[in-house]
């Protein structure tokens, strides 16, 4: 059974089976990584674009090493911040790059709903590797590849997002996924922070001590330096105190808890640091399964079928 | 002497409350008779049976962008996209470059629209110099140059003292203040409604709260000076609310709706993927916001629909959402829009649509026109309510095809525009 979609634009146009299919073949793939010669033929030939508008150390490198892992042949391209003003269109620079026939491009784009501009207007299979604050795929798989990885499970968890809402794509990712694989989710943040409307998505508290209590897993979201001038809260003392992940409020969370955290932090505004490499913490976990993860989207896009992965 | 008849049309002419099958008789491009049977007495015949004979119509929110973006519109394309649609006047909105505030730029429109205009242009004025919103424009010279009342529109007026100001200095003049109601502050970059849609998006919205607030202001601030304020597009139930409060209390707000606050919802960007077309300020809203624009439309709150016609070039579209220019085309599409969707679908009686489309456009600005009176401009709309067909933007007379209607197929048509005592445009199809 071959994979139905050529993008991969949102966790929200997929469906369950999709989801775990690609959780499945990451399984499988992990493996390689382990290896001593972490190096397999299966996207020999194929050419991927790693087209980033927006800084990112992690994403980018993960894909990168992804990318390698399966022996595709790739370039990056850190493209300047995109604006209309000045430099070309993000439509002329996807149509050079069409013009040189890759068979897909991974982007990151400021812009909400720019991956989706790119998939009507060109032929390639894209993938979204961040668009504004709309969606961040590969983010929520890898969260819930290491979430199946330590409970076992994803159906019935008790999942809390906390922090920056309003701006999150992690988040948004996230509560789709975990909404079609039958984990419950609870949001808190600083109601400043929390977008109009996400409460039909799941409910929201503003109390942390609340989302926290008997929560399975409890992934914390990155604050925003800027987002004090914006006036969305006073202070990241306050922002700390009020909404911080402290191993107090840890202690409320069951007993196997994992802690998480897309990265980077601010240690001491969302997290305290005895948290963040406190033994919960799986943050680190994160980072490998991203590999895995991004291997199993480039190879089942390009091609691949699951039961072929290893 | 020219002489027209149009005969054996159903003649709707609301400020007559007129509405029966009779003969118009157009002499030196004004309406001479309306009855049954009139006589010919050597002019040209015109068959119109099983056409609607109406007032023209009169858009009182057009882009032109001439002068300084005829890449996107010029006065000669846009106003044979007005008598393409259906509309005999359009007014100018005067967010061009240079801004219409000086009375040079006003008469050079004027003059321009005189030689090369398929239809009727009245120029609207900038309130502020530039549309900055720090000094008033010269409201005596811009009246006296053509200009028929005054918008900063594409950006509100941020400082009350200065609406206020405008206000009552244009009561000398007796000319009214449209607004674009917008809290700036509420609305920074922002690209869509706020709300559960912007939300799943992830695009930065602007809540419904931030139009009302100056349609709140605006009406407090004609109340207090005893001016004539006009909301332009207005899109949220809470500004429809504000407005209904005021009329109630006899301040002098009048308002306009645009089809697609009417047809469309927030939902519409994202059923189309991030299309660019449904991006407009103000912003596609929510249902609710849909429902109560209509049915303050039906009401009587909001007097009359105008298309906030905004042309824009290919390039300033095909970009990522949050960089794409605001606005969508409007003149081809505002009228079969509101006869297959107000009147086709029975919330409207047809003469009530006349009524919104051309007696209250000219009462809201006194405006010449908008009737079929004896003495009255001939400016004539003629419509075939049996004609279905698609919307087709490659065949629009705009330089511009921005519009999220493309492909919709509507019941009702514009059949023919006639301009004093012209015929402007024809349906050849």
């Amino acid at each position: 059974m071959s994979f139905p979609h050529r993008h991969l634009l949102g966790i929200e146009p997929l469906e369950a089976p999709d989801i775990q299919t690609i959780l499945d073949t990451a399984d499988g793939l992990r493996e390689i990584l382990d290896r001593p010669i972490k190096k397999v033929p299966a996207l020999r030939g194929k050419t991927v674009v790693n087209l980033f508008y927006e800084a990112s150390t992690r994403t980018r490198s993960s894909f990168e090493v992804a990318e390698r892992v399966l022996s595709a042949d790739s370039l990056s391209i850190a493209a300047a911040t995109s604006s209309v003003s000045k430099g070309e269109t993000l439509l002329d620079t996807a149509k050079n790059l069409e013009a040189m026939n890759p068979d897909m491009v991974i982007m990151r784009h400021a812009s909400s709903g720019a991956p989706h501009f790119l998939a009507r207007h060109c032929r390639f299979s894209v993938v979204n590797a961040g668009d504004g604050a709309h969606e961040h795929p590969t983010q929520a798989l890898l969260d819930a590849l290491t979430m199946r990885q330590k409970k076992g499970r994803l159906k019935g968890l008790r999942v809390a997002i906390v922090g920056d809402i309003l701006h999150s794509r992690v988040a948004r990712s996230n509560l789709w996924l975990l909404a079609k694989m039958g984990a419950s989710v609870v949001l808190c943040g600083p109601p400043t922070l929390v977008p109009p409307g996400i409460e039909s998505l799941a409910p929201v508290t503003y109390r942390i001590d609340e989302a926290v209590e008997g929560a399975d897993v409890v992934m914390m979201l990155r604050i925003q330096m800027e987002r004090m001038s914006g006036a969305f809260f006073p202070t990241t003392r306050e922002y700390h105190r009020h909404f911080g992940l402290t191993e107090e409020r840890v202690r409320r969370a069951r007993k196997d808890v994992l802690v998480m955290h897309p990265g980077p932090m601010n240690r001491g505004v969302e997290i305290a640091s005895e948290v963040a490499d406190g033994p919960f913490s799986v943050i680190l976990d994160q980072v490998t399964n991203g590999v895995a993860v991004r291997m199993a989207v480039l190879y089942l896009l390009l091609g691949g079928s699951a039961e072929a992965a290893t | 002497m020219s002489r027209l008849l149009l005969k054996g049309g159903r003649v709707i002419d609301p400020a007559q409350g007129l509405d029966a099958t009779l003969d118009v008789m157009i002499a030196e491009g004004t309406i001479e008779e309306v009855g049954p049977r009139v006589q010919g007495r050597g002019a040209q015949v015109l068959e119109v049976k099983g056409l609607v004979v109406c007032p023209g119509f009169i858009d009182l929110h057009t882009h032109l962008r001439e002068p300084g973006r005829e890449d996107k519109e010029t006065i000669a394309t846009g106003t044979r996209a007005a008598a393409a649609g259906g509309f005999t006047a359009v007014c100018a909105m005067p967010n061009t470059d240079p801004v219409n505030d000086t009375a040079g730029i006003t008469r050079a429109i004027v003059e321009r629209a005189r030689a090369d205009g398929a239809v009727r242009v009245y120029p609207i004025g900038a309130i502020t110099r530039g549309q900055q919103g720090e000094e008033l424009a010269e409201y005596g010279d811009l009246k006296e140059a053509g200009c028929v009342a005054f918008s900063d529109d594409g950006k509100p007026v941020a400082s009350a003292r200065v609406m206020r100001r405008a206000l009552e200095y244009a009561k000398a003049f007796d000319l009214a203040i449209i607004d674009h109601c917008e809290e700036p502050t509420l609305a920074e970059k922002a690209c869509m409604n706020e709300g559960p849609v912007s939300t799943v998006l992830g695009l930065r919205g602007q809540p419904a709260a931030g139009e009302a607030i100056m349609v709140e202001r605006d009406v407090l601030l004609a109340e207090l000076v005893g001016g004539r304020v006009h909301i332009a597009h207005l899109s949220a139930a809470a500004s429809v609310d504000a407005v209904r409060r005021g009329k109630a209390r006899g301040v002098r707000v009048t308002a306009e709706v645009t089809p697609h606050h009417l047809f469309l919802t927030d939902e519409a960007v994202r059923e189309t993927g991030y299309d660019t077309n449904t991006k407009m300020n103000p912003p596609l809203r929510s249902e609710a916001d849909r429902e109560a624009v209509l049915a303050g439309l039906r009401d009587g709150t909001i007097d009359c629909i105008a298309t906030d016609h905004a042309p824009h070039t290919v390039d300033d579209k095909k970009v990522e959402y949050d960089h794409a220019a605001n606005g969508i085309v409007g003149l081809e599409t505002a009228v079969a829009l509101c006869l297959d969707r107000l009147v086709g679908a029975g919330l409207l009686e047809l003469p009530y649509l006349v009524a919104l489309l051309s007696a209250n456009p000219a009462r809201v600005l006194g405006l010449p026109g908008g009737t079929l009176a004896p003495g009255s401009p001939a400016d004539l709309t003629l419509l075939d309510l049996a004609k279905k067909r698609q919307v087709d933007p490659t065949r629009f007379e705009s330089r511009s095809r921005n519009t999220p209607f493309g492909g919709w197929i509507l019941k009702g048509w514009p059949a023919m525009t006639i301009v004093a005592g012209r015929v402007a445009w024809k349906d050849a199809r």
